[in-house]
């Protein structure tokens, strides 16, 4: 049964229409990712569903019931903000409790529930403190922490991670994908503009780019078989290499596209030469950047280490069966 | 197809509930401010009188000004725009509205520019600035009256002694010296509002401005006029309207300390002698009408000239 | 880089200067108010006298006690009140998005334009309506017209820089808008409101025009009125020991105001003045 559909739903503000015409339908416990360019609609979308901006086209419906008119308090749902957007004056356990003080539940129920998600959560010892007091990511927990507290059919993130530095981010990261395992019945609804997290974190993944979805699928689906030449360039890290004139068009195509890990390096033989431009090295990875003579800037991805080096002669050779090629509209060219 | 903006239900009740927070705050400021004004304006064009305010019989424009013809084709004019009084009064306001904004600003600019730089013991001096603001308008009234005292005044010793008149004054009797007098103590008692409006100016501009242009070697009084005064503009512009529409109402200190004189008579004093003094409650609410619109005017120019950001949509 | 030294003392000498403008006439005040008899008529620049004659005369008659507890009573009432108005309204014009926002944010602000003089008469009739003429309440009520805007005004603003996402939490909480207020937001505005209540407060207390108007008797009046209308018999008799006194007394809560909170009187004040 889907928990989340959204029919022909869009958003403006104004004469300014920037959601159009979105259909989904997300299943209970499904992991699901919005992922797209900053300003392209993600938050609104999830701000909808959450019920904090009006829905002003189409219908919104959680477990079959209709949700445009219903209080956002009232729809089952949780949300972690990006900025956690803790009660600074009251103690991480008033802030998990406020929320079930609304509900109007008794004293005991209220303590039982904080409690448990805060044992979920491993923030016990914090129980009696103010926000101000805890670190970044104990306070991104007391946001989750406040979540779960009221027991939500929904779950809500909006780029919970952007705040936190790097290392922590992988932490959480972490953390957030194990609460999904130990919630299977939740729905989890995650916004983030970082494909990594994406591709990480999602069963499905929703690819929204200037108020349309691009596409919907796994991570997987996504980094094979790409919908667009948005999605091919939006997923996956390092980009894909995307390449115009003769090549294209021996292909009969607009765009020739070939992932960096989809090319093999040699130094005397293979279908393409050129020069190295740049070698960049993270140690499990080279990326290679190199200028292929009639063809353009490729680049190209090795594992380990490579002996390449600037202004090297190398030959190139992508992988045909990896090869993406996209009309003038950027649509695919089934191959 | 056609599209309806439909708004949800937390749309609704959180503007149910706005207009429900507004209610009280708005019920209150029309009963003591827009009904009032409302009544006031009526009265103007009434015969009302103090005890009598229920039996006001509109009388047109009589207030104002009206022509009465004697008869043999000779006649003359009645009402506030024929008083000479009140035009006295317009004149005394005006006058005492630029001469004492404009001393308040450069007198408010120096102490701000003081304020602005670090020294020790900055605090209990901007502390000290602010008293004169804090000391009631009354009490400051009479402050300066006793310090102003033609015959035991310490104003009239200090000159004395150091010789710079031979006679002592009588400061506030005196039709000649009543306006400076006045002006010396709103001068005085307001600077402090301004200086601190302008401090916020000042400290608003960026410190690296100022560290380049040492390090481009440009004399201080031409970073002040260059850079410092060009940039505090705006804040200086908004305190000066501010007191400006602050100093044409202008009551309690003439007053107290100038009571019934031609030489200091406001507006605001004109209107509230006739209102309360001299039982011409209709005349006293169309010299209050004329004040009203004056400031008015001020206002909404100011507004659209500054295009003020109510919404706070800039920030 | 150091500033040459005639700069530093020239720079120190107008400190000076101002602190002691500053400051000198309400020294003097005090310095008048502890002189009796034939001492207050001549000049003294330091103190020569500590007699107190001048206040046990202000205070012993009881109604200048009266008279100050009038004060406190109108001033603290009046904060009170405006405030509650103005935390609510605050919150719908900074916080909730609807028609005519706008215009009413522009109608508050040319309220606290309104000369006074012009509202008077009209105040005058509907004071008397509601039988209020003479008493405290005429004054609570009409003070109204300049704190409830200024407090508004101040507050809104300080409003609309707290985070949006604490409220929609809250939204997300299922609390209801008042709720927000009073659970949320209010624990988080006590230095704004503490700036504007301060502020109200001293504005209540100096006000003058009303209080002259809508009192009549000795016993109800508010302080500023009482010393303008001490007077002598004649105009040689005036007692300017116990004007000078009563001066005093009015003014040093003031200054103990200012001393303690000068801080929050200054950023109440810039934001009270609109950015342009
Ligand atoms: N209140 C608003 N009024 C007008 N436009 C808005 C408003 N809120 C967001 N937008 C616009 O809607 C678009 C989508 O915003 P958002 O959902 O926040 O993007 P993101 O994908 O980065 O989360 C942006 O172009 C933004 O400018
Ligand atoms: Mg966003």
């Amino acid at each position: 049964m889907a928990t989340v559909e959204l029919k022909n739903v869009s958003k403006s503000y104004g004469t300014v229409e920037v959601l159009r015409d979105i259909n989904l339908e997300l299943e209970q416990g499904e992991f699901v990712v919005f992922v797209g360019p900053s300003g392209c609609g993600k938050s609104t979308l999830l701000r909808m569903i959450a019920g904090l901006e009006d829905i002003t086209g189409g219908e919104l419906r959680i477990d079959g019931q209709p949700m445009n008119d219903v209080l956002p308090a009232k729809r089952g749902i949780a949300m972690v903000f990006q900025s956690y957007a803790l009660y600074p004056h009251m103690t991480v356990f008033e802030n998990m409790a406020f929320g079930l003080e609304q509900a109007r539940l008794n004293k005991a129920e209220i303590r039982e529930r904080v409690e448990k998600a805060a044992k979920m959560l491993q923030i016990e010892a914090f129980l009696d403190r103010k926000p101000k007091q805890l670190s970044g990511g104990q306070r991104q927990r007391v946001a989750i922490g406040r979540a779960i507290t009221c027991d939500p059919r929904v779950f809500l993130f909006d780029e919970p991670l952007s705040n936190l530095d790097a290392a922590l981010r992988v932490d959480t990261r972490l953390e957030i994908a194990s609460l999904g395992k130990r919630l299977p019945d939740t729905t989890m609804v995650y916004v983030t503009h970082d494909q990594v997290e994406a591709m990480t974190l999602a069963d499905r993944i929703v690819v929204l780019n200037g108020g349309i979805v691009e596409q919907v699928g796994t991570p997987m689906e996504l980094y094979e078989r790409p919908a667009s030449q948005f999605v091919a360039g939006f997923i996956g890290s390092p980009r894909m290499n995307f390449l115009n004139g003769t090549v294209a068009a021996a292909h009969g195509a607009e765009t020739y596209g070939i992932r960096p890990e989809h090319i093999s390096l040699s130094p005397d033989a293979g279908d393409w030469r050129g020069r190295v431009i740049l070698t960049e090295r993270l140690g499990s990875d080279t990326f290679v950047h190199v200028e292929v003579d009639g063809v353009g800037p490729v680049n190209v991805r090795i594992e380990g280490r490579s002996e390449v080096h600037a202004n090297d002669e190398v030959h190139l050779t992508p992988d045909p069966a990896s090869v993406h090629l996209f009309d003038a509209k950027g649509r695919p060219i089934p191959g | 197809m056609s599209k309806t903006v439909q708004k949800s239900r937390l749309s609704r009740s959180r503007t149910r509930s706005a207009w429900l927070f507004l209610a009280p705050m708005l019920l209150t400021l029309a009963i003591v401010a827009a009904w009032p004004l409302g009544r006031t304006i009526w009265f103007s064009f009434t015969d009302a009188s103090l005890d009598l305010m229920g039996e006001a019989r509109f009388v047109g424009f009589r207030n104002y000004l009206e022509y009465v013809a004697w008869g043999d084709g000779e006649g003359q004019y009645y009402g506030l725009l024929a008083d000479a009084r009140w035009w006295r009064s317009v004149w005394n306001t005006i006058l005492f509205a630029v001469v004492s904004v404009s001393f308040e600003t450069v007198f408010g600019l120096i102490i701000a520019l003081v304020l602005n730089q670090q020294f020790r013991g900055r605090g209990l001096v901007r502390a000290a600035v602010l008293i004169p603001w804090a000391i009631p308008t009354i009490v400051s009234a009479k402050m300066w009256a006793w310090m102003l005292h033609d015959q035991f005044g310490i104003i009239n010793d200090m000159l004395q002694t150091i010789g710079l008149i031979a006679e002592p004054i009588a400061w506030t009797a005196s039709p000649d010296t009543a306006m400076v007098a006045v002006l010396m103590v709103d001068i005085w008692k307001t600077t402090p509002f301004m200086a601190l409006l302008i401090l916020a100016g000042l400290q608003m501009v960026p410190g690296d401005i100022y560290e380049a242009a040492k390090l481009d070697g440009v004399p201080p009084w031409r970073v002040f006029r260059k850079i410092t005064l060009p940039l505090i503009m705006p804040a200086v512009l908004v305190a000066v309207v501010f007191r400006a529409l602050d100093a044409l109402r202008v009551f309690d200190i003439v007053y107290v300390l100038t009571p019934n004189t031609d030489a200091t008579r406001t507006m605001s004093v004109f209107a509230r002698e006739n209102l309360f003094d001299y039982d011409k409650f209709a005349y006293g609410s169309a010299a209050s009408t004329l004040l009203f619109l004056v400031i008015a005017l001020i206002t909404i120019t100011f507004i659209m000239a500054t295009r003020m950001d109510l919404e706070g949509k800039r920030s | 880089m150091k500033p040459p030294l005639w700069q530093s003392i020239g720079f120190y000498i107008l400190v000076g200067v101002i602190v002691l403008q500053a400051l000198f006439p309400f020294y003097y005040a005090i310095l008048t108010s502890l002189e009796d008899g034939q001492a207050l008529f001549e000049v003294n620049y330091l103190p020569r006298a500590l007699n107190l004659a001048n206040y046990q005369a202000m205070l012993s008659g009881g109604v200048f006690g009266k008279q100050i507890l009038n004060s406190v009573f109108v001033a603290t009432v009046v904060v009170i009140l405006s405030l509650f108005l103005a935390v609510t309204a605050a919150y719908a014009l900074s916080r909730i998005r609807f028609r005519g926002r706008g215009l009413l944010l522009l109608t508050v602000l040319s309220v606290s334009m309104f000369p006074q003089i012009a509202v008077l008469s009209g105040l005058f009739e509907v004071i008397r309506y509601f039988g209020l003429f003479n008493s405290l309440w005429s004054l609570v009520f009409s003070y109204m017209i300049f704190t409830l805007p200024f407090t508004v005004w101040v507050l809104t603003t300080f409003m609309r820089n707290l985070p949006i996402e604490i409220e929609e939490a809250a939204i997300m909480d299922g609390a209801s808008s008042f709720t927000i207020i009073r659970r949320v937001f209010l624990p988080l505005m006590w230095p704004a409101m503490v700036t504007t209540g301060l502020l109200a407060f001293i504005h209540a207390w100096n006000e003058f025009l009303f209080a002259l108007t809508f009192l009549s008797t000795d016993s109800q009046r508010t302080v500023p009125v009482a010393i303008a209308l001490i007077s002598g018999r004649s105009e040689f008799e005036i007692p300017w020991g116990n004007i000078m006194a009563a001066s005093v007394i009015v003014t040093l809560p003031l200054v103990a105001l200012v001393l303690v909170f000068q801080r929050k009187i200054v950023s109440g004040l810039t934001a009270g003045a609109v950015k342009g």
